[in-house]
């Protein structure tokens, strides 16, 4: 709202015939716009207000009066409850390892796809695409079982493993394309140079690929931070569970405890929120290349 | 990785030594588990001893499972939540965002505002559950707001009313789905020529011819995109019907991906469950090289 206020009321000398030109329309096209925004982003609002309520306040005035108290106890309560330090820890764990794991194994498969043209390159990558979109049902049982044998039952190593290697599917896929059009001047300057193919990779192609990898390791980050079924099946013990799975075992608890469960869905949302205000540019820009690309 | 000057023939070798690491995750974590997936749905097996070869029984159950069948239909009613409606509804937002809101208003009103929508997308689908949860819970918060103002015959358990469940969860479905569409398209918006709309304006198009002739075509590569990306998706709705109704009531929200679940590790009929699996990786896999095939088309066009 702030912005649109600012915006609207600053007839700068060379807006002026844009803001003569706006005309009811238009305002009225923005109000509504506004209005449904506004509906969008209500239900975390909900959570706000009602997180920091006591739980008297909540049946005084109802879910949707502003806080008429403040109070901590119901975000302190769930926070203790659930060990959320630890749920935190193990999701930061996890995603932090999976972003620097799949980019790696990504940018090493496109490396040898892309600047290495290897035979079978497109159709390796046309397979390893298709694999990543078959459901995760269909991988679950066989990885749940293979991960009691190997040991990797219920930790956090085995679903670093896994998704490490489903990220990477789309890194590869992404920075293949990219890699594809490197100029070829450069390798061979660094060739006469005496540069070997691992120098040339450390030396040449990443300096020059850091901001793509960037938002690459972004998205793995995020992605795995969202993931469940799998984490759901490989992370039984408590001590284990990523944030994403302690919100989903939530289910039915608290029902009778509005301001508690406020609580719980605001800490659920909180990280990925503030997440997405650091990297907000970093994430719309990545999505239309994750889809168009 | 031999040191000195690298040949091209040399160089060849040492390149698939770098697919090394890729390949071998690949084959442990997708290809091995994909193939013994398809293994155990030719099998009775409970999870532990011997698997049982029984051939397609599996599948020939499957064709008589109102539960199967009845879970794809509901996956065909997502669609219309995952893919049809925000679709459509992403494609106005993001017209009015980049044609009225952004060139009268500012630019940064606009990105302010897409953000915005975006921000539901970006949360874990269990903590968005938990929040609906409670919205839609018979004493949640659309019903103490219906008691509140003396409606209280429109109180409904929405999750718990099998005529209802459904609709309730699409409604938050696209809650969640709509800023993708809508990021998609502002970002293909702003490769289409403008002097094409002031044309059209000259020569008197209103903003729905606009909109309808030039906005909407424009944009089809990536109305393509989002419709086959979501409807993959919508093949895989799993997270939201496990926190929200675990695929009551009375399977009314049942989708495949929770009823594999469901059996795999509620009622260890894991052939079973590996066989609907199966069904839905095929599925998955004709829309996804559909997807596939027109990205190349695509990007062979852009070279």
């Amino acid at each position: 709202m702030a912005h649109s206020t600012t915006q609207a009321t600053r007839p700068a000398a060379g807006h002026a015939r844009r803001t003569f030109s706006r005309g009811l329309g238009s305002i009225l096209v923005l109000v509504v716009s506004l209005a449904f925004l506004a509906a969008v982003l209500f239900p975390f609002l909900l959570a706000v207000f009602n997180a920091v309520k006591t739980g008297v306040d909540y049946s005084l005035h109802g879910p949707l009066a502003f806080p008429q108290s403040f109070d901590l106890g119901g975000l302190v309560a769930f926070w203790s409850e659930v060990d959320f330090t630890r749920k935190l820890a193990n999701s930061v764990i996890v995603s932090g390892c999976v972003a620097v794991g799949g980019v790696l194994l990504s940018l090493f498969s496109a490396y040898a796809i892309g600047i290495g043209r290897v035979r079978g390159g497109p159709i390796l990558l046309f397979v390893i695409m298709l694999s990543i979109m078959v459901p995760q049902e269909s991988l679950v049982y066989p990885i749940y079982y293979a991960s009691k044998a190997a040991g990797l039952y219920n930790s956090l190593v085995g679903v670093i493993i896994v998704f490490s290697v489903l990220q990477s599917a789309f890194g590869t896929y992404l920075l293949s394309s990219v890699l594809a059009t490197f100029p070829h001047e450069i390798i061979e300057a660094s060739q006469i140079d005496g540069a070997n193919w691992w120098q040339i990779l450390w030396l040449v192609v990443v300096p020059v690929l850091r901001p793509i990898l960037a938002v690459l390791a972004t998205f793995f980050f995020i992605w795995t931070w969202n993931e469940f079924l799998i984490p759901l099946v490989l992370l039984v013990s408590n001590d284990n569970q990523t944030v994403s799975v302690a919100m989903g075992v939530l289910k039915g608890q608290y029902t009778s405890d509005p301001t508690r469960i406020a609580a719980a869905s605001l800490l659920g949302m909180a990280p990925t929120v503030v997440f997405f205000l650091l990297f907000q540019r970093t994430l719309t820009r990545g999505v239309v290349v994750g889809a168009v690309k | 990785m031999t040191q000195g000057n690298p040949t091209r023939s040399s160089g060849r070798y040492t390149f698939y030594l770098y697919l090394v690491p890729g390949l071998l995750g690949f084959a442990v974590v997708v290809l091995a588990p994909e193939i013994a997936n398809l293994a155990i749905s030719l099998t009775a097996w409970k999870g532990i001893g011997a698997p049982r070869f029984v051939g397609l029984d599996n599948y020939v159950r499957l064709l008589h499972d109102d539960e199967f069948w009845g879970s794809f239909q509901h996956t065909l009613l997502f669609i219309i939540s995952m893919t049809i409606v925000p679709t459509m509804l992403g494609l106005l937002l993001a017209a009015v965002l980049f044609d009225v809101i952004g060139r009268k208003f500012g630019i940064r009103l606009a990105s302010f505002m897409r953000a915005g929508f975006y921000l539901p997308q970006i949360l874990p689908l269990t903590a968005a559950g938990v929040l609906w949860g409670w919205i839609l819970s018979p004493i949640g918060i659309i019903n103490s707001v219906f008691r509140s103002v003396g409606l209280a015959g429109l109180a409904q358990d929405w999750l718990g009313n099998p005529a209802l469940a459904l609709a309730a969860v699409s409604v938050v479905i696209v809650w969640v789905q709509l800023g993708y569409s809508l990021v998609v398209f502002m970002a293909g918006l702003s490769r289409v020529d403008t002097a094409l709309y002031e044309a059209a304006k000259v020569d008197g198009a209103n903003w729905l011819q606009r909109f309808v002739s030039i906005t909407t075509p424009m944009l089809a590569p990536e109305i393509f995109v989002v419709v086959l990306t979501t409807a993959i998706a919508a093949l895989k709705v799993f997270a939201p019907i496990y926190v929200l109704t675990d695929g009551g009531p009375n399977d009314a929200t049942l989708v495949p991906s929770y009823l594999t679940y469901y059996h795999f590790f509620t009622t260890s009929r894991v052939g079973y469950a590996a066989a609907v699996a199966t069904v839905q990786t095929l599925l998955t896999i004709v829309l996804g090289i559909i997807f596939l095939r027109f990205q190349a088309r695509q990007s062979g066009r852009a070279n």
